[in-house]
């Protein structure tokens, strides 16, 4: 299908969907301290004081603008487009997440809320909420899976560090999926005094729209600085996509630019073929979980089943919702890579241009590689380099046989 | 009238109080459900509310969660649950049964076709946690062709305006979730109840039964002075759990404590 007309702020519709996608799928508990979010939300955002302490916290506490980066060297040797790098591993903490994470606990901090929050499969969204809570002087309850605890130690000190309290979650697979269980429990149970600030652009309404809103800081820096930098807008985006926040930070101010084709990329895991991976949108199909419908990696039954891939931050097996309604539209393609291709990628961005990406990204890093030999060396492909990969040493070292 | 409804008016000629039990299906072990479900009817209970396991139960305290992975090592489907009221129906064509879940099971059999094998296995009721009334307009309208009885939450968040939409959609009975929090948490605090039930009554003719934190013979017989149905789950499926090694003890254990809730509640005037 091919769309005409423009789709920036146009969804999702006042009750959260994003055509068929999207929703309110919660417990009553929750339906009326999601409608007052959504009416803070939206007060805040229309809010001149609101939106000045949140560029200045953006410029002076994240560092932002991030850079944009040509890789040079890179492009050369693959013999195809320019590929550019938009750098939001450089911001604070090393990731596209606390864009979002300065935000809500700016907005939890309006709403008096004293106590926030937050799930996080390998650690990211974990550190940058016990990061702006620390700063903000906020309680803050982090819920991660056993079994991400015992794969992302470092960042479970990070967290204690900053003062946030790291619970355990043993039900279920004891990921990330199960901590985003977890922390909607403890919501239900102390929605008076607490903010659940999401990672994603999944959840219930206004969740996918909120964060979204807040990651949308990059794709509107990349539009001015691609402008600067090269003249003109570039001819594909390419994202990683577990649940997506990153993605959408980047292609949602370019939705309306026709010329620019968008590639999301899912974790194709031990391969799409295997079963093993974490690619709801290329091999899953609707359904209803953690408050919103959307693509799902589920049973016959509509048992949520395991996900795999090499890379925490996308072992998800849901996806936003907007970007279900962007496959189904047709305006950005969804594709996946392989752990293997995706290391690859890994050692090549590391070796060639001296930065080393986080794994997730390399996801993204995999497929522009690929889609860059297609084309030619006056195009460009735009990618975003949502973290780096210090978190993943031992990942990679582990997948080499050398114990750091 | 649905069986539901019939229930009530029968429990409210009669000047007691609905007893509703809840279990997960297929846990321990799916072959013992029906079983116990003659069991807790034979022990007291008026009507039966069944659970649907679910990989992902996120309204469901640690207590529930556990009987869903018990059930779910047993792959017990909703198609599964369908058969086990089908094979109860052959023996009680009265009690009503209520199935509990969460919506992805039913999303994925499809609305239509899960409601027309709802209708003809026997089920009465559905309480599917994770749907309010704002999304639920299909299935809504859907359940109503098939006589189903759709049953809604009320929660301690509720405002006015949301309890006014809740009574006007929901079917049966209103359940009254009487703390914030997961199944099997919290105390409860029959203050905030009896004010809570006030409003509802205000809003609806329907009858209110009231759910989250019956522990034992007591509370269920001091929530039974304020609503028209006490719920009572996770203190049952702790016992479950308990003899989870032993399933052929499991029926015993669990009559001794519906017939213990059923006296206490019976004595109240």
């Amino acid at each position: 299908m091919a769309i005409t007309e423009n789709i920036i702020g146009t969804l999702p519709d006042e009750r959260g969907h994003f055509g068929p996608y999207g929703g309110l799928f919660v417990p009553e508990t929750l339906m009326e301290p999601l409608e007052e979010l959504r009416v803070a939300y939206q007060h805040y955002m229309a809010d001149e004081n609101f939106l000045r302490e949140l560029d200045e916290d953006l410029a002076n506490y994240v560092g932002r603008p991030s850079p944009i980066y040509h890789a040079r060297r890179w492009s050369e040797q693959l013999g195809g487009a320019q590929i550019y790098l938009k750098r939001e591993d450089l911001n604070h903490t090393g990731a596209h997440k606390v864009n979002n994470t300065v935000g809500q606990a700016l907005l939890a901090r309006h709403m008096g809320k004293r106590r926030i929050i937050a799930e996080t499969g390998a650690g990211q969204h974990g550190v940058a909420s016990a990061t702006v809570a620390a700063r903000l002087g906020l309680e803050c309850v982090v819920y991660m899976g056993a079994v991400d605890i015992v794969r992302q130690e470092a960042n479970v000190y990070r967290m204690r560090l900053l003062g946030a309290e790291v619970r355990a979650v043993e039900s279920g697979s004891k990921t990330l999926k199960d901590a985003l269980n977890e922390a909607m429990r403890d919501w239900v149970t102390n929605v008076d005094n607490t903010f659940y600030i999401i990672g994603t652009v999944a959840g219930p309404h206004p969740y996918p729209a909120m964060v979204r809103d807040f990651q949308s800081i990059i794709g509107r820096e990349a539009r001015t600085q691609m402008l600067h930098q090269a003249g003109r807008q570039p001819e594909a985006l390419v994202a990683c996509v577990g649940g997506g926040s990153n993605a959408i930070g980047l292609f949602y101010p370019y939705l309306d630019d026709q010329g620019v084709a968008i590639y999301g990329v899912e974790a194709a895991g031990n391969g799409l073929e295997t079963g093993q991976h974490a690619a709801p949108l290329c091999a899953g199909k609707p359904g209803v979980l953690h408050g919103n419908r959307t693509y799902l990696m589920e049973d016959a039954d509509g048992q949520i089943i395991e996900t795999h891939s090499i890379s925490a931050g996308l072992d998800y097996p849901g996806v936003g919702p907007e970007h279900a309604w962007l496959k189904d539209s047709g305006r950005a393609n969804y594709v996946a890579v392989t752990d293997d291709q995706a290391l690859a990628a890994f050692h090549d961005l590391t070796r060639i241009e001296g930065i080393i990406p986080a794994l997730e990204s390399s996801h993204a890093l995999a497929y522009a590689s690929q889609l860059a030999t297609t084309m030619r060396p006056d195009q460009i492909i735009l990618v975003n380099l949502s973290g780096r990969g210090d978190k993943d040493m031992h990942t990679v070292a582990a997948r080499e046989g050398i114990r750091l | 009238m649905s069986l539901i409804s019939r229930k009530f008016a029968q429990l409210k000629a009669q000047n007691k109080k609905a007893l509703i039990p809840f279990i997960t299906a297929g846990d321990p072990i799916p072959e013992i459900t029906v079983d116990l479900m003659h069991d807790l009817v034979s022990a007291g209970a008026d009507l039966i509310e069944l659970g649907v396991p679910f990989s992902d139960p996120m309204a469901d305290g640690p207590v529930i969660q556990r009987a869903s992975e018990r059930a779910l090592e047993y792959h017990v489907s909703l198609r599964d649950v369908l058969d086990m009221v089908t094979q109860f129906r052959q023996l009680d064509a009265e009690t009503p049964v209520i199935l509990m879940g969460y919506l992805n099971p039913i999303e994925v059999m499809g609305y239509e076709h899960f409601a027309d094998q709802a209708a003809n296995a026997g089920v009465d009721g559905l309480l599917i946690v994770d749907i309010p009334p704002e999304e639920g307009e299909e299935l809504q309208r859907i359940f109503k062709a098939n006589l189903i009885d759709q049953v809604f939450l009320v929660a301690p968040t509720s405002t006015p305006d949301r309890i006014q939409r809740i009574c006007d959609v929901s079917g049966g009975f209103v359940y009254y979730v009487s703390v914030k929090g997961v199944t099997g948490a919290g105390h409860l605090d029959l203050k905030s109840v009896e004010h809570k039930l006030a409003e509802i009554r205000s809003r609806t003719d329907l009858p209110v039964g009231v759910g989250f934190g019956i522990k034992d013979a007591q509370t269920a017989a001091a929530v039974s002075r304020l609503a028209d149905a006490v719920v009572v789950g996770s203190a049952l499926v702790s016992r479950v759990e308990a003899l989870a090694d032993e399933p052929e003890k499991i029926g015993a254990s669990l009559r001794e404590v519906i017939s213990s809730m059923r006296q206490a509640m019976d004595k109240v005037d």
